[in-house]
């Protein structure tokens, strides 16, 4: 499927073709190829049918339908729906039926999308490769011997295959936008609090948004301002309105002044350092300004994310006691059996993790590690608010590398880490960022740069990612 | 050797009465069947967020104000631990800035305690505990009801400025009395919307504060004090014994009345505290307070000063009269009757005595007009307690009218006269006895005349005419 | 870098203990040098002077986030306790517990 998800229901709405067949579609193409790829751990394809003849019958009834009637969409697994299995890509969850549903799946559906199912990701979102997850890696369609980056692996799949024109991840430290570069699509990180986390399930609260894969940055804009807006149900949503995305994709950038950061650049390989040099010709091209600079405390990111994402959970995750819901290892003690669901049901990346969080909260150690942790947060957030007092924008790389093989960084896990040091600083400071495909390397795989703007200017990404998207297919 | 001095200071958790729990719109109902009143916010389930309940906080405000508490810009923490009664296995509470600090209570008795703070927590599921003794001992497996997961509570520390377990059980007793009085809670120990935790250490006076052991949920006033006394006892046995307190948990066994170890302090948890990322700050503005402050009800104790006040002389069974009188929640009948001109003494007396707080009360006019009567001689005090009673069918009845029915004729001073002399002519060298000066006797004619009239007879006007006649 | 890892494998053990773990003792010396490895990389921040700045636990300064007080449906018990691994009579149903609530 290569139409956009805007003339997908497009197409719909005018009848020129059906949600059946758009769903039949999507649902034939992942029979033919995800035993291969892995993006889906669980597709459930007769509510899907269901669901798009209802569409079908209310656009023959001559009903007003939303604006994404009819279109197939894909929902990582750590994204509840009432009665639809929901892993987190862990075995201690395994059969669980959650009874609601979160309120980004409750509006996609309002708007007459179709969920196809459920997708693959790193445990609990914990990684950048989908090898966490318990139920084995997906791979990059591009280059099936290459992950999909992670953890939102499985619906960067699920889209770049053409599976499906949309699908929902989640970016704790760049698990949106590190995907979208290794399978060359748009990815999108909101500012935190722009789309609610009500029925995502938490890695790390301060720092989980929720947001969409897309090819078209114009679908990323639609998809984003169904899903976004205020939530009672999120104490951390914002409640103000928020300028208009699709409005912006149209909008250009001449009079912006782009920031070239050379730390969010250094370090990354050649090809994509050339990358991210021709989008910001290209950003100029179109009327930019582009301007040099170096914002060296983003360098502190990855120490700081690394401490107050585990720490926040270590204590989101100790609800998986075996208690109330998911896999129990029964004892005769219920502390035992704590213990014994939780080593058996949690995978080593999740341990690790957990432990990294419990340490840096314990007692002696909380304010050389936690705290300092929290203070380098807002050293990073104020550098940050201080560059955006000279531009508008920053422009640099999502990934210091391409997609890379299975198996090359799963011994050593900081080197993992590592692979997120250029999208963790827009979590840390709840500004917006997105990755826009560019380009590929020599082997032809995709490179992404990435946009970031200050926090409730999501829409200046948009009006940014539409440039470099008509550069691309120029 | 001198004296020891027991240094207590309390913990109270008391749950909001609010329609709706903290963090969730799950009603906030006790005694409901098993797990009805949960969602996905109080089990904990993978995705759900809290939301913070207003009711609960102007609940809180109204508490922190009630205590003499400094309102203040407050966050809420996680406390980290495992228990299966927990749904997140963490308890969202507030920690390093709490809603409320720095507050004081003015006991009955005249005393002052300081309140450390009274922050706002969520409570946590119930389990019963099966086989064995039904305790958690012994027991082979523990069922969980979630029901009560998630309902608001406040936590009011003390300073550790009590020193006696009667001093402990005042405090408790006036905390309820505000709580309930601000329409908090409804106090009921008995049912855990009210329980308590107590931090006990013995000191020669003037000596630095000894080790402490805190003893756990504390149900009732009377095991508080109980509590409190056994271990103080047992930690001077100790120290006098050579030996030392260890610092600890403790339990109190209600059956033998003895504490017990529950957990030392160093398997003390680590509860790990950091900000709740779910939950912004709670600043609650200037307006907001104030306006809570206007509409708060009136305190115990100035309710209790109102009363006094229309007294004359204050003696200390009156204090406990009128305490009995707002306890019971009585004091707006008693001084409408006042108002409505009965005596002030009587009134009180008559209300702490014979109302039922909790049944049907009279009309304040009619429960003036009764006390009117007895004050007049109109009624004796027996007769007066069944008009009162009689009342209960008729709130608004005309007490003179229900005297009259009942047959209650004020004697008249000649009958009392000759009920007086046949008293006296009966028991001749009783009245000699009482005429030499043996005044004990007068309590005996007095009850040979109410015996004659059946209680018809008034008390005062029986002494007055006992008193005339001695020589 | 040869900094010397800032935790032992003793730490890891508590730690795990006190997150519900347990650990093979294979896994406890990876984990201690993985988690070293980590914790090592933060010296970065550990060494920082960062005197003035206020702890961040929030991206914005939101606060007063609050709902009324009004009654919303509660989920059906059935659904609720179908999803438990062990109930009975309508409850969560779990072997011992060994000691009170901390
Ligand atoms: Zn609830």
């Amino acid at each position: 499927m290569t139409t956009s998800a805007i003339s997908l229901a497009q197409a719909i709405a005018a009848r020129t073709t059906t949600a059946a067949a758009a769903t039949d579609a999507a649902l034939s193409a992942i029979t033919e190829r995800d035993g291969e790829l892995h993006a889906f751990l669980h597709v459930d394809a007769d509510a899907a049918r269901q669901a798009a003849s209802a569409i079908d019958a209310r656009i023959a009834a001559g009903e007003t339908v939303g604006p994404l009637a009819g279109v197939p969409v894909a929902i990582k697994d750590n994204l509840v729906m009432t009665g639809v299995p929901t892993t987190c890509g862990s075995k201690i969850l395994e059969g669980w039926r959650p009874p609601y549903t979160a309120t980004v799946v409750e509006r996609l559906i309002d708007a007459g999308a179709i969920p196809i199912g459920k997708t693959n990701l790193d445990e609990f979102a914990m990684g950048s490769s989908t090898e966490n997850s318990a139920y084995g890696p997906s791979r990059n369609p591009i280059d099936p011997t290459k992950v999909p980056g992670g953890s939102s692996g499985g619906s960067a799949v699920a889209v770049a295959a053409g599976y499906v024109p949309v699908s929902l991840g989640s970016d704790t430290g760049g698990s949106i936008r590190q995907p979208a570069a290794f399978c060359g699509l748009i990815g999108y990180k909101p500012t935190y609090g722009h789309i609610s986390r009500y029925g995502l399930v938490a890695f790390s609260s301060s720092l989980d948004q929720v947001g969409p894969f897309t090819t078209t940055v114009a679908d990323s804009a639609l998809v984003s301002e169904i899903i976004g807006g205020h939530d009672h149900r999120d104490s951390t949503s914002i409640d103000a309105p928020a300028p208009s995305l699709l409005e912006a994709c149209g909008r250009g950038v001449a009079g912006l002044r782009v920031g070239l950061c050379s730390d969010l650049l250094d370090g990354a390989d050649a090809v994509i350092v050339d990358r991210v040099r021709a989008a910001a010709a290209a950003l100029e091209a179109a009327g930019a300004t582009i301007v040099d600079l170096a914002i060296p405390e983003l360098r502190l990111g990855l120490s700081a994310y690394y401490l107050l994402a585990p720490a926040e959970a270590s204590s989101n995750l100790a609800r998986y006691d075996g208690v109330r819901f998911g896999l129990r290892e029964e004892r005769d003690d219920v502390a035992a059996m704590n213990v014994a669901t939780r080593t058996a049901g949690f995978g080593p990346e999740v341990k690790r993790r957990i432990m990294l969080g419990t340490y840096a909260l314990s007692a002696g150690y909380y304010d050389a590690y936690y705290g300092q942790a929290q203070k380098t947060r807002r050293l990073i957030t104020n550098a940050l608010d201080a560059a955006y007092q000279g531009v508008d924008l920053l422009l640099g790389a999502t990934t210091p590398t391409t997609a890379f093989g299975f198996g090359d960084k799963v011994a050593d896990p900081l080197s993992m880490y590592l692979s997120d040091l250029f999208t963790i600083p827009s979590n840390l400071a709840g500004h917006p960022a997105m990755s826009v495909p560019f380009g590929t390397d020599s082997a032809g795989l995709p490179i992404g740069v990435q946009l970031l703007a200050p926090g409730r200017r999501d829409d200046l990404l948009f009006a940014a990612g539409a440039v470099l998207e008509s550069e691309v297919s120029a | 050797m001198s004296a020891w001095e027991t240094i207590i200071g309390l913990e109270v958790h008391c749950e909001l009465k609010t329609a709706t729990k903290l963090f969730c719109g799950c009603p906030n109902m006790f005694g409901d069947e098993p797990n009805t009143n949960c969602c996905p916010v109080c089990l904990g389930l993978p995705g759900s967020l809290p939301v913070l309940n207003k009711g609960a906080v102007e609940l809180a405000i109204r508490i922190g104000l009630a205590l003499n508490c400094t309102v203040a810009p407050s966050t809420f923490h996680r406390k980290n631990y495992f228990y299966p009664d927990m749904p997140k296995d963490y308890q969202i509470s507030q920690y390093d800035q709490p809603l409320n600090a720095g507050g004081w209570i003015d006991l009955p008795e005249g005393s002052r305690v300081g309140i450390t703070r009274a922050h706002m927590e969520e409570d946590t599921g119930k389990s019963t505990h099966l086989g064995g003794t039904g305790r958690i001992h012994g027991a082979d497996s523990s069922l969980i009801d979630y029901n009560r997961s998630g309902v608001p509570l406040v936590e009011i520390v003390s300073e550790p400025d009590m020193r006696s377990g009667v001093q402990a059980r005042a405090y408790v007793a006036e905390l309820r009395a505000i709580l309930v009085a601000v329409g908090a809670t409804d106090g009921r120990m008995e049912e855990g919307s009210m329980r308590v935790d107590a931090n006990v250490s013995v000191r020669k006076p003037g000596d630095p504060f000894g080790t402490r052991c805190e003893i756990k949920n504390l149900n009732s006033l009377r095991s508080l004090q109980r509590a409190i006394e056994y271990e103080a006892a047992r930690q001077i046995d100790l120290i006098e014994a050579g030996e030392r307190v260890v610092q600890e948990t403790r339990h109190f066994d209600e059956q033998t009345g003895r504490t017990g170890t529950m957990r030392s302090k160093e398997e003390a948890t680590d509860y790990r505290y950091f900000p709740e990322p779910d939950l912004v700050p709670l600043n609650p503005s200037r307006a907001w307070i104030d306006e809570i402050r206007s509409n708060l009800a009136p305190l115990p104790k100035a309710r209790r000063e109102h009363l006094l006040a229309a007294v004359g002389e204050v003696t200390p069974a009156l204090v406990d009269l009128v305490a009995t009188v707002v306890d019971r929640d009585l004091d707006t009948l008693v001084s409408a009757a006042i108002n409505a001109g009965a005596p002030a003494q009587l009134a009180i007396a008559r209300a702490a005595n014979e109302l039922d707080a909790d049944g049907v009360l009279p009309s304040p006019a009619s429960f003036a007009g009764t006390c009117q009567l007895e004050a007049s001689g109109r009624l004796s005090a027996t007769q007066a307690k069944q008009v009162l009673a009689a009342l209960l069918d008729e709130p608004h009845g005309d007490p003179a009218a229900i005297a009259d029915r009942l047959g209650f004729v004020a004697m008249d001073d000649g009958a009392l006269d000759t009920v007086l002399d046949a008293a006296i002519a009966d028991h001749p060298s009783e009245w000699q006895r009482y005429c030499d000066g043996d005044d004990k006797l007068a309590q005996f004619f007095v009850g040979k005349v109410m015996a004659a009239t059946k209680g018809k007879a008034n008390g005062k006007a029986v002494i007055a005419a006992i008193a005339a006649r001695r020589p | 870098m040869t900094n010397p890892n800032p935790l032992t494998e003793a730490d890891v053990i508590k730690v795990a203990s006190l997150a519900r773990l347990e650990l093979r003792p294979d896994e406890v010396a990876t984990f201690t040098e993985q988690l070293g490895s980590v914790l090592g990389h933060a010296q970065d921040i550990a060494a920082l002077n960062l005197e003035g700045l206020s702890p961040m636990a929030h991206p914005f300064d939101l606060e007063n986030v609050l709902r009324e007080d009004v009654v919303t449906p509660s989920l059906d018990r059935d659904a609720v306790l179908a999803a438990a691994p062990d109930a009975a009579e309508h409850r969560f149903r779990v072997g011992r517990i060994l000691g009170e609530a901390p």
